[in-house]
């Protein structure tokens, strides 16, 4: 059967079309573009989203499924149900797990388990190292072959220099990015928020911002010096942001990605203890987010990646320094980085960021909305309110500091391969498979 | 007044409470020096002292505050209880709210543990210290010892020294002492002064700890943890004592009548001179007395009594 999307509005990055339209898929892909009531009616089913906006599947480069191992957590399920409820079609899996994800068997389990949740595409990173261990290079060539988009020991530092030089050089025979959770684990410390006025009236150890910016600068450094091609995830400080543009400026092989939480948030979110702040890198200064928000919207940084990441009750309901890192995000990113239109970044950028900016940091085709390109779209009202609760939540998860709090802006409906695999006012369709 | 509140900082106290607590305490101070040291006042009432962290002074004088007033106390430390079999705070909270405790005084080595506590339990939780974050108790009995010997706490000079960044009684005491008036002055090594201190305190960093002696009222000397010799903070005891440690030569640069304060214990030698210790200005002793008064107005006016 095909599929006609009637009456959206239609906002592509990739070709700058921002109309009312109508759009024809046929299996997979995208047949026909034509404007709003110049198609040709014909055997469809024809679903109309007039008040709602059409773009590209957004693509998540950076969530946390915890599947093998922390099941209680997440599993790539439950994540694919978060993320097409987000409006994500394909999310990309960090290799944090246990065990580590650091050969091709695991990036195959990993790849198997998305396909067999039948949702979004499931992409999967390896680690640079066995074990994340920052001791033994990883086999990239046998987790690319069993189809690792790149290498990453996020969730923790690349502690040793010589790994990271390592990883640029050897990287680049396989064409895979190396994504750097940069932080000096050393400087970092036992810290567990940012290091500033706030931390220093809980009395909280804090998280300097150099910590991060003595890493970026290495890896920056390091990339130079190797030509690989290095993404910083999670660019929370001023700092960096510049050591990013001062990088491309000169021609260095580097993209970065900012998080929601860093773009929405400061560090006075922590005041009250509140665990479901507590994130890695934390919650900077105003002029931090400031600084970050200048950085994606001048090109510094590429993408915006939600680092969700599921803890259960037994890691957050806990005192503050007994807790650990990270928030879900899949399902809050989009009313979240449409606040960044709402306070004047141009609607196409914002849709960038999420979707052609993520696909060029790791090669992917380009998503677009045009004759012959994938049929991946993520529909939604951009003035609808609802918030995240238990109703409305798909995550196995609920450490979201967003959580309960109105949120503008929600999924309608997400179409991977020419399937309807999300729909807010009807039952979800997780049985679907492509 | 604070009747039906938890007390978990100095943060949440105005001058109005803090000089009611004081003017409590005074009056308390009586019970403690009669041959029967006993009152009714809390007939009936349970209080549990439930302490993560080593302590004698903080859990006894809560202990002494309690039963002075007639109080059941019960204590509990982490040693010796079902938290060392790894039971969650979560969990060793809700089963001490099942037993019905009226109060809880609780000590923990994370900051904000007072406060994820009171969230959990209907009893009356008082922080004993949390973390690096705050000691309510204990800035209030330093407020006690410093008002009987000037009357007032307003416009007085008062110098923390030492470990500022590790301290939950230098926070307690920053706090109170700018809501109160004082003008407080602090002096540490640099490593050991936390970043954004002005901005979060009413407060002026000194350059060294002569600069903080001079003309001060009080003086107060902070314990120093022998643990900060790792990180990098300190090189050694030795040279912290010469560099910052008091001696009774630097006491000379203070007020005639100037008084020296510690919250105990101290370490002789290290951040105070063994003569300063002992010596004239010293009101060490004072502060562990009004410590029970202070506590047992705390106890009192939380569970339900007047203010005096």
């Amino acid at each position: 059967m095909n599929l006609i999307i009637q009456n959206g509005r239609v906002l592509d990055p990739q070709s700058g079309r921002d109309e009312a339209a109508d759009l024809l898929i046929e299996g997979d892909r995208i047949r026909e573009v034509a404007p709003s009531g110049g198609m040709k009616l014909r055997d469809a089913e024809v679903i109309d989203v007039k008040g709602a906006w059409v773009t590209p599947g957004l693509i998540d480069l950076h969530v946390h499924l915890r599947e093998p191992g922390q099941e209680y957590k997440e599993d790539v399920a439950s994540g694919s149900r978060a993320a097409t409820a987000g409006g994500f079609t394909s999310i990309v899996a960090m290799p944090n797990t246990d065990p580590v994800i650091d050969n091709g068997e695991l990036v195959q389990f990993v790849i198997d388990r998305g396909k067999r949740a039948g949702l979004c595409r499931v992409l999967c990173c390896g680690a640079v190292s066995v074990g994340q261990k920052s001791e033994r290079l990883a086999p990239f060539g046998e987790m690319k072959r069993a189809g690792a988009v790149a290498v990453t020991d996020d969730g923790r530092p690349v502690t040793n220099p010589v790994m990271m030089r390592r990883a640029l050089e050897y990287s680049q025979d396989f064409d895979l990015p190396v994504l750097s959770h940069a932080e000096d684990a050393q400087l970092s410390g036992h810290g567990q928020m940012h290091e500033g006025v706030i931390s220093t009236q809980l009395g909280l150890q804090g998280v300097p911002g150099v910590a991060e910016d003595v890493a970026v600068a290495r890896d920056i450094l390091l990339a130079e010096h190797t030509g690989g091609r290095l993404h910083i995830q999670h660019v929370s400080t001023a700092r960096s942001v510049d050591l990013v543009r001062d990088a491309k400026a000169r021609g260095v092989r580097v993209t970065a990605e900012a998080t929601p939480h860093h773009f929405s948030l400061t560090h006075e979110a922590v005041m009250g203890y509140h665990t479901s702040t507590k994130v890695n890198p934390p919650l900077r200064e105003g002029k931090d987010r400031a600084a970050v928000i200048a950085g994606l919207s001048d090109g510094t940084i590429d993408a915006i990646a939600t680092d969700h990441a599921p803890h259960s009750s037994i890691e957050k309901d806990v005192a503050f320094a007994d807790a650990m890192n990270g928030m879900i995000g899949l399902q809050t990113a989009l009313p979240l980085a449409l606040n960044l239109w709402r306070a004047g970044m141009p609607l196409l950028k914002v849709i960038a960021l999420m979707t052609t900016g993520p696909a060029r940091v790791l090669g992917l085709s380009t998503p677009a909305i045009r004759e012959g390109a994938l049929a991946d779209l993520a529909i939604f009202d951009p003035a609808a309110t609802w918030q995240l609760d238990d109703e409305s939540n798909y995550s196995k998860s609920k450490n979201s500091p967003f959580w309960g709090r109105p949120l503008e802006g929600r999924v309608r409906a997400t179409i991977v391969g020419g399937k309807v695999v999300y729909q807010y006012d009807r039952k979800p369709v997780w049985s679907v498979q492509h | 007044m604070i009747g039906g509140q938890h007390l978990l900082g100095m943060q949440q106290l105005d001058s109005e409470q803090i000089n009611a607590i004081l003017s409590t305490a005074q009056g308390f101070l009586q019970v403690s020096r009669r041959t029967i040291k006993k009152v009714p006042s809390l007939r009936g009432r349970t209080i549990i002292t439930l302490f993560y962290e080593a302590s004698t002074r903080t859990r006894m004088s809560f202990e002494l505050a309690g039963k002075r007033l007639s109080a059941d106390t019960v204590n509990i430390s982490a040693s010796g209880s079902s938290v060392s079999k790894g039971e969650s705070l979560h969990d060793t909270v809700m089963t001490l709210n099942a037993m019905q405790p009226d109060a809880v005084i609780v000590r923990h080595p994370a900051s904000g543990a007072a406060a994820f506590i009171a969230n959990r339990i209907d009893a009356r939780v008082l922080n004993a210290g949390d973390g690096q974050h705050e000691h309510p108790s204990q800035a209030l009995l330093d407020m006690l010892t410093i008002r009987q010997r000037f009357g007032k706490l307003e416009g007085l000079k008062v110098a923390i020294v030492g470990d500022i960044a590790h301290s939950r009684v230098a926070r307690s005491n920053l706090i109170g002492l700018a809501k109160m008036g004082a003008q407080v002055r602090v002096a540490a090594p640099k490593t050991l002064l936390p970043r954004g201190l002005v901005e979060a305190y009413q407060c002026t960093i000194c350059p060294n700890v002569e600069a903080a002696l001079e003309g001060a009222d009080v003086v107060m000397a902070l314990r120093l943890q022998r643990e900060r010799m790792e990180g990098a903070f300190l090189p050694n005891l030795r040279e912290y004592a010469i560099e910052y440690g008091i001696s009774t030569a630097m006491l000379d640069r203070c007020n005639p009548d100037g008084i020296l304060m510690h919250p105990g214990p101290v370490n002789r030698g290290v951040e105070l001179s063994p003569e300063v210790v002992d010596g004239p200005r010293s009101v060490i002793l004072d502060q562990v007395e009004n410590g029970v008064a202070v506590r047992m107005a705390l106890l009192y006016l939380i569970l339900g009594g007047e203010p005096a």
